[in-house]
């Protein structure tokens, strides 16, 4: 009996020490991938805000200003001024589709017959 | 084992044989088996006090050992339990109102040098000025070939110079990461933000400080860590601000001024929408302060906040306003306008000549000093103190910027009646246009005081009554007036009913003793839209002149007037304010399409 109890905790310590080692190596795995992903993060932050920065210089004013002058003509834009405000009753509401033709215009200019039907 | 018995029969037997007491040789033996099992007992309990010390001694040297360890080694920081984010360490972002970027950070390198390491000095001195040609090639070789063991060579590259200085590929030459502060905006709103430069300098990183502006004000905050990098929002509108900025140099140019100034506040929350002074520079390349002359003729002089002078007419509705606060006249209360007005020996005179009297309400239109003074003699120097001091006219303005405490206003050292008359015309006190700004914004948002700021906030400010709300639309219309059949014709904008007071005066000499006659300061103050107040709009000229007549002129309504109205024109589209069109014809809308 007590052979077999020894035996018992024998073996529970070598399954513990194999579960604490690969426990162990886990953890450092984990750990190492945060510190992989933080630097990820790092360089991703940098490239972003260096984006965001070309974002901005390329959208100063000035050189928007000067772009929409150098392409005054494809685009025309102009500074916003009031008289682009508008009152909505001086704009006309769409005008509705024009109806499908089903009778068959006439194309002669000769005058109608009498007594028939102008269609 | 074997045990000896106490009384082994052989010598028991030989003992009595003998006659001897055989007692004696149990008591022996009996001796003899205690002193064995003495020693046995001792000797185990030995072996346990040496086993028991022996885990003393590990337990206490594990410690130690670890303790020693702890203590020698580097700091780490415990990786398994980061909160937050640890990359965001830089100075934080300042943008606009609507997000967009006025200052950011972007990441760069600075070049120093390790002479001891280098293998070839001369050659790489020849590749060094190649890539930087304002260096001395002698000097850097000096430099390289002397006892110096470290030199700074750039304070900063950019990625294809760092390139290069890699491609000479010398040891000695080594990179450290610098972190640079970039305002893409170049010269927008230079004189808000004011600059940064480097303060403490390692090879490794650099500390960026604020030098000016809000950069400087806001330095604690923007540095602080626990704010992860949150960027500070300005009340500014970049756009606002870009196209103030055109339409002042436009401005300028024309009417051939030396400087000017202009300020666009939210009269009912104190933010400042755009502030603009000109000349400006880049703050991604600050000039240097001037060591001699006057620091008002250097860019980095912000007009609109440091610059005091001596504002002229624009004053005129205050002591009107504060007079009929007071009950003393109301709108159409006849003044007498006779002049020349003497006092002692001054005499104030009008532009031109009023007549015997003039309507309150036509003091204003037509800007009489004299009618004003007379106004001003009423109120008297106490209340019109008080009165100035609820605006804010008495000390330096509050708005967060470092140079904000310079520009405090300049009060006359004896409050006289003469300089009760003359500050009621705006002459003999100077203020910023930020302060008349604020006390415009104050008097016509209905009557509370406002305080300018730049930092965004949505609520009104809802400060203390300075005058009823029934007198400061009173004072609306009275501005109103003045740009519909007064000196500000040119201000009228279709749509937007604007407002406002114009002030032209003489510049006081630098050396004292008097005025010049062909310099002054021409200033507009104006209120959009006047029957429901939102932007105060200030538009200042440092000698002005207008030379398309015969001769020069130089009044505001003529310098300062179309130049604030263009700009209103300009801004007041930017800011969401529709026009205000009556009739339903279409009054100058652009057809796109008919």
């Amino acid at each position: 009996m007590r052979t077999v109890l020894y035996l018992m905790a024998a073996l529970a310590v070598m399954g513990l020490a194999f579960w604490s080692y690969q426990e162990n190596y886990k953890t450092r795995d984990a750990l190492g991938e945060v510190r992989s992903l933080h630097a990820q993060i790092g360089t991703n932050h940098e490239r972003l805000r260096m984006l965001r920065a070309e974002w901005a210089y390329l959208n100063r004013p000035d050189r928007l200003s000067d772009l929409a002058e150098i392409n005054f003509d494809r685009l025309g834009l102009l500074p916003l001024m009031p008289d682009a405000f508008g009152r909505i009753d001086q704009i006309i509401y769409p005008l509705p589709d024009i109806l499908p033709i089903i009778v068959p215009i006439e194309v002669n200019s000769a005058p109608v017959p009498r007594g028939e039907d102008a269609l | 084992m074997i045990r000896t018995p106490l009384r082994p029969l052989a010598r028991i037997l030989k003992a009595r044989d003998r006659g001897e007491d055989t007692h004696a040789i149990e008591a022996e033996n009996l001796r003899l088996r205690h002193e064995a099992m003495r020693d046995t007992a001792r000797l185990r309990a030995e072996g346990r006090l040496l086993v028991l010390g022996a885990m003393f001694a590990i337990a206490f040297g594990t410690i130690g050992m670890r303790m020693g360890a702890l203590a020698g080694a580097a700091p780490e920081e415990p990786v398994a339990t980061v909160k937050g984010n640890p990359i965001i360490g830089q100075r934080a972002d300042i943008t606009d109102r609507n997000g967009r970027i006025l200052a950011t950070n972007l990441e760069t390198h600075s070049l120093y040098a390790h002479p001891q390491d280098m293998v070839d000095p001369v050659y790489a001195a020849g590749e060094l000025v190649k890539i930087f040609p304002e260096l001395k090639e002698e000097k850097l070789l000096a430099d390289f070939t002397g006892d110096r063991k470290f030199l700074w060579i750039r304070r900063q590259i950019s990625p294809e110079q760092m390139q290069a200085v890699h491609d000479i590929g010398s040891t000695g030459l080594l990179f450290g990461p610098r972190e640079m502060r970039l305002y893409p905006n170049g010269a927008i709103a230079s004189h808000i933000l004011g600059g940064a430069s480097y303060g403490r300098e390692g090879v490794a990183s650099a500390e960026v400080i604020g030098v000016a502006g809000v950069e400087r004000e806001f330095d604690e905050r923007l540095r602080d860590p626990a704010r992860e990098g949150e960027p500070l929002s300005l009340s500014i509108d970049l756009t606002v601000q870009a196209a103030a900025e055109e339409v002042l140099a436009g401005g300028m140019s024309i009417m051939n001024a030396k400087g000017a100034a202009s300020v666009l506040m939210d009269l009912h929350t104190g933010e400042i929408i755009s502030m603009v002074s000109l000349p400006d520079f880049d703050p991604n390349n600050r000039p240097q302060v001037l060591t001699t002359g006057d620091q008002s003729d250097s860019p980095l002089f912000n007009r609109a906040v440091q610059g005091v002078y001596e504002l002229g007419s624009v004053f005129k509705i205050f002591a009107v306003a504060q007079a009929m606060e007071l009950g003393l006249i109301g709108q159409d209360t006849m003044i007498d306008t006779k002049g020349p007005l003497q006092w002692g020996r001054f005499k104030i005179r009008d532009f031109h000549d009023y007549g015997a009297q003039l309507s309150t309400m036509d003091v204003v239109v037509k800007s009489s000093n004299i009618g004003t003074a007379r106004i001003a003699m009423q109120i008297g120097a106490e209340r019109q103190q008080e009165f100035l001091k609820s605006l804010g006219f008495m000390e330096a303005t509050p708005v967060e910027l470092s140079e904000a405490p310079s520009g405090a206003p300049l009060l006359p050292h004896n409050w006289s009646e003469i300089s009760t008359m003359t500050i009621s015309y705006g002459h003999g006190l100077s203020s910023s246009p930020l302060h008349l700004a604020a006390g415009y914004a104050s008097l016509l948002n209905g009557g509370t005081r406002i305080e300018p700021t730049l930092i965004r906030r949505s609520t009104p400010q809802n400060g203390p009554r300075v005058v009823s709300e029934e007198i400061s639309k009173q004072a609306r219309d009275m501005l109103r007036q003045v740009v519909v059949r007064g000196t500000a014709s040119f201000g009228e904008v279709a749509g937007y009913e604007v407002g406002g007071k114009t002030g032209t005066a003489d510049k006081p000499k630098e050396r004292g003793g008097g005025y010049y006659d062909d310099k002054v300061i021409a200033t507009f103050a104006s209120v959009f839209p006047a029957n429901d107040p939102k932007y105060v709009l200030i538009v200042t000229f440092d000698e002005p002149s207008e030379n398309s007549g015969e001769k020069p002129r130089r009044t505001a309504g003529w310098t300062a007037v179309p130049v604030a109205a263009e700009m209103i024109r300009r801004t007041a589209p930017l800011l969401g304010l529709r026009p205000q069109v009556d009739s339903s014809e279409a009054i100058g809308v652009t057809l796109t399409s008919n």
